[in-house]
């Protein structure tokens, strides 16, 4: 393992900013996995310090196949996870915002340009991303169809679900599209949570990285077998909104199987403690997501189902 | 006539409501009987209800997507007062939307609290999709209809802008002769962008709604003498579309950009603390400052405008370091021009922006 500052800021009261990246292996380069880019995403932090101590245990058994090489970025914002803030520290602008950058441009333009020049090269990108609302998501790889999807690619990474999403014009400033552009086969992988750590889930998600590795022909690996995995579209997802607003309390987890009719949670008058709503399951479906904040407001998407019916 | 145009329950005891002022002729305003009286009153049913506006044209005044941006909401009351004072000329309607991330505004907060996410980027909404998308598709409806919408921005909190108006070259045909009479000092014409595209000025165009983006001043202020400037270009347009008949400015010729070549941008070479040395009126005018060469050759044709010329050369700031008492950069003009943009906010980091400069050569701007 060769570790690198792969870009770097001089700052005047802090320590100088830095993206630090990881590398396995030596030859061309193959696959590249980043990790948290948002002050919040502990979760695919963690996911990737387990994956470099995994990638570091192959390398010293000489399990990294010769000619290829594997870049983690663990990080490409420590300045805001150290302070607990999801966008950058001075102006709360996104970095997965502003791919592919402009290295004349203002500070996030630059650090994405600086991250974005490392690694548009790899023959296979993967981000653990993570979802805008809070709450705890089935895991999965998304993919942005930007028409240079591979589907079946992505069903080497044995994860439950392959979700297929139409870029929406933001969309458009994110690592995963403007991978998918630069010709990079870019994969977008969701753990469970966000800002709390999920061990389990994130072993599921690097086994399945690790599976896709040995697929791809970058390790020599046996481990997890993983998933028949299940194409969906993303607004194929069938929200259950809250009907009020109030304390939410969600009484199904991500994967569960659910009747037609099933109770899965419930929203309270946050004075009275009565219950002000109950939400059902419309169909016989698989829990996707669910909300996992105290509190709701009324018409957020608390819960999102897969319907069964599908397969 | 307050409205409220789109309504969610809160968690714990409180409704959120988006809430507009509709103004429109009416009888009794032509022997200003109303004078004076707030306009809260004429909701309260204690006068005579409008009746059906003289011209069926509508203007729709808009501001507060940014919770940080404060400039719009000098102009809402100065609109809504001048309206007030004389209502005999009003002949349309006048729809006043002060504040539509009204949390955001309460909260010092660009963008929309509890979700970290710029409500200009959600539009056109979802009217079954979250309570952001829902509010921002009620937002859209609302609007639909109007005859012109300008949506009031006020930079950012580290930027001041002097009066301008943005439009995206795809509604430029549309946009730019309504846009000339605006009152602001500079039209920039910019290319279409993807990211754009879940604007409100850009879902509103996109459906036959005129949208006029201004940009003035800073974030968190209120620059009066921007507010009475555009106010006045309001009117000005009020007039051109049939709503309002009563005296109106001269409105100032602006300068017109499409060519991004034209714009240089000046970022921060190191991090540190930005002292700005040059700000708006503190250096020659462009009618005053006659050493400027060609740029000014030209400068008595205009108006008097805010900005500032720069010569390559002039200082525009500095970047100290406070911990060592020493000046890191020195951060000078590269070229000739109008500053229409420069840093307010002290702290930059290596890339900030700290100025805009037309390196135009001031022609005839019509």
């Amino acid at each position: 393992m060769k570790q690198s500052v792969l870009f770097e800021i001089k700052a005047l009261y802090r320590d100088d900013f830095r993206v630090t990246g990881f590398t396995f292996g030596e030859g061309e380069e193959s696959i590249c996995i980043v990790g948290s880019m948002r002050g919040n995403e502990n979760q695919q932090l963690y996911a990737c310090s387990r994956l470099i101590r995994k990638l570091t245990e192959l390398e010293a058994k000489g399990r990294i196949l010769p000619g290829k090489q594997i870049l983690v970025i663990p990080c490409v914002n420590p300045y805001s996870m150290n302070i607990k803030k999801r966008f950058w520290s001075i102006d709360n602008t996104d970095i997965n915002r502003m791919f592919p950058g402009y290295d004349q441009g203002e500070t996030t333009q630059r650090i994405a340009a600086g991250v974005f020049n490392a690694i548009q090269n790899y023959q296979y990108g993967v981000q653990f991303a993570s979802f805008y609302m809070p709450g705890a998501f089935v895991p999965h790889v998304r993919m942005m169809k930007t028409g240079f999807e591979d589907v079946e690619l992505a069903k080497q990474f044995g994860l439950p679900y392959i979700v297929l999403h139409d870029p929406r014009p933001f969309d458009t400033t994110t690592l995963n599209y403007n991978w998918q552009v630069w010709e990079t086969h870019a994969f977008s992988v969701y753990t469970t949570n966000t800002q709390r750590v999920d061990r389990e889930s994130a072993r599921q998600a690097n086994e399945a990285i690790l599976n896709f590795m040995e697929k791809q022909g970058i390790i020599r690996y046996r481990g997890y077998s993983g998933y028949h995995s299940r194409v969906i579209e993303s607004r194929d997802f069938i929200p259950v909104r809250a009907e009020d607003a109030g304390f939410f309390e969600a009484l199904v987890q991500p994967g569960e199987e659910v009747d037609e009719g099933q109770l899965l949670a419930r929203i309270y008058d946050p004075y009275l403690g009565t219950i002000r709503s109950t939400l059902h399951a419309p169909m016989h479906s698989t829990v996707a997501f669910v909300h996992d904040e105290a509190m709701t407001y009324q018409s957020t998407a608390v819960l999102k189902l897969i319907r069964e019916e599908d397969y | 006539m307050i409205q409220t145009i789109a309504k969610t329950n809160m968690p714990v005891d409180e409704v959120l409501r988006i809430r507009k002022n509709r103004i429109q002729p009416c009888p009794t305003r032509s022997v200003s009987k109303w004078a004076g009286r707030p306009a809260a009153e004429h909701s309260e049913g204690a006068l005579p209800m409008p009746s059906s506006p003289s011209c069926s044209k509508r203007i729709s005044i808009v501001t507060g997507i940014h919770g940080d941006e404060l400039e719009g909401q000098f102009v809402c009351y100065e609109v809504a007062r001048r309206i007030e004072e004389h209502p005999e000329c009003l002949k349309g309607t006048v729809d006043i939307y002060p504040a539509l991330n009204p949390f955001g505004i309460d909260s010092v907060t660009r963008g929309i609290p509890a979700f970290d996410l710029d409500m200009n980027r959600i539009f056109p909404g979802n009217s079954d999709g979250d309570m952001n998308e829902h509010l921002a598709s009620e937002i859209i409806h609302d609007l639909e209809g109007s005859d012109l919408c300008l949506d009031i921005h006020a930079s950012n909190i580290y930027l001041t802008e002097i009066p301008q108006i943005r439009i995206n070259e795809l509604h430029e045909e549309t946009l730019l002769p309504l846009a000339k009479l605006s009152n602001v000092d500079f039209i920039w014409v910019h290319g279409a962008s993807t990211v754009l595209e879940s604007t409100l000025a850009y879902s509103l165009n996109s459906r036959g709604v005129p949208a006029l983006v201004v940009e003035m001043g800073v974030g968190m202020r209120i620059t009066r003498e921007y507010g009475v400037q555009l106010t006045d270009g309001i009117f000005r347009l009020m007039t051109e579309l049939g709503i309002w008949d009563g005296p109106t400015i001269e409105v100032r010729t602006p300068i017109i950009s499409r060519d991004p070549d034209e714009v240089t941008f000046l970022n921060a070479p190191v991090s540190g603390i930005f002292i700005k040395t040059l700000s708006f009126g503190n250096a020659p005018s462009l009618q005053s400052a006659a050493s400027c060469g060609e740029h000014l050759q030209n400068a008595s044709r205009y108006s008097p405008r805010s900005g500032t010329m720069v010569k390559a050369g002039d200082e525009i700031g500095q970047i100290v370091d406070p911990l060592r008492g020493i000046l890191l950069s020195t951060v000078t003009a590269p070229v000739d021009g109008w500053l229409f943009t420069v840093r307010e906010y002290p702290v930059v980091d290596e890339g900030s922006l700290l100025a805009r400069i037309l390196t135009q050569t001031l022609s005839d701007p019509a």
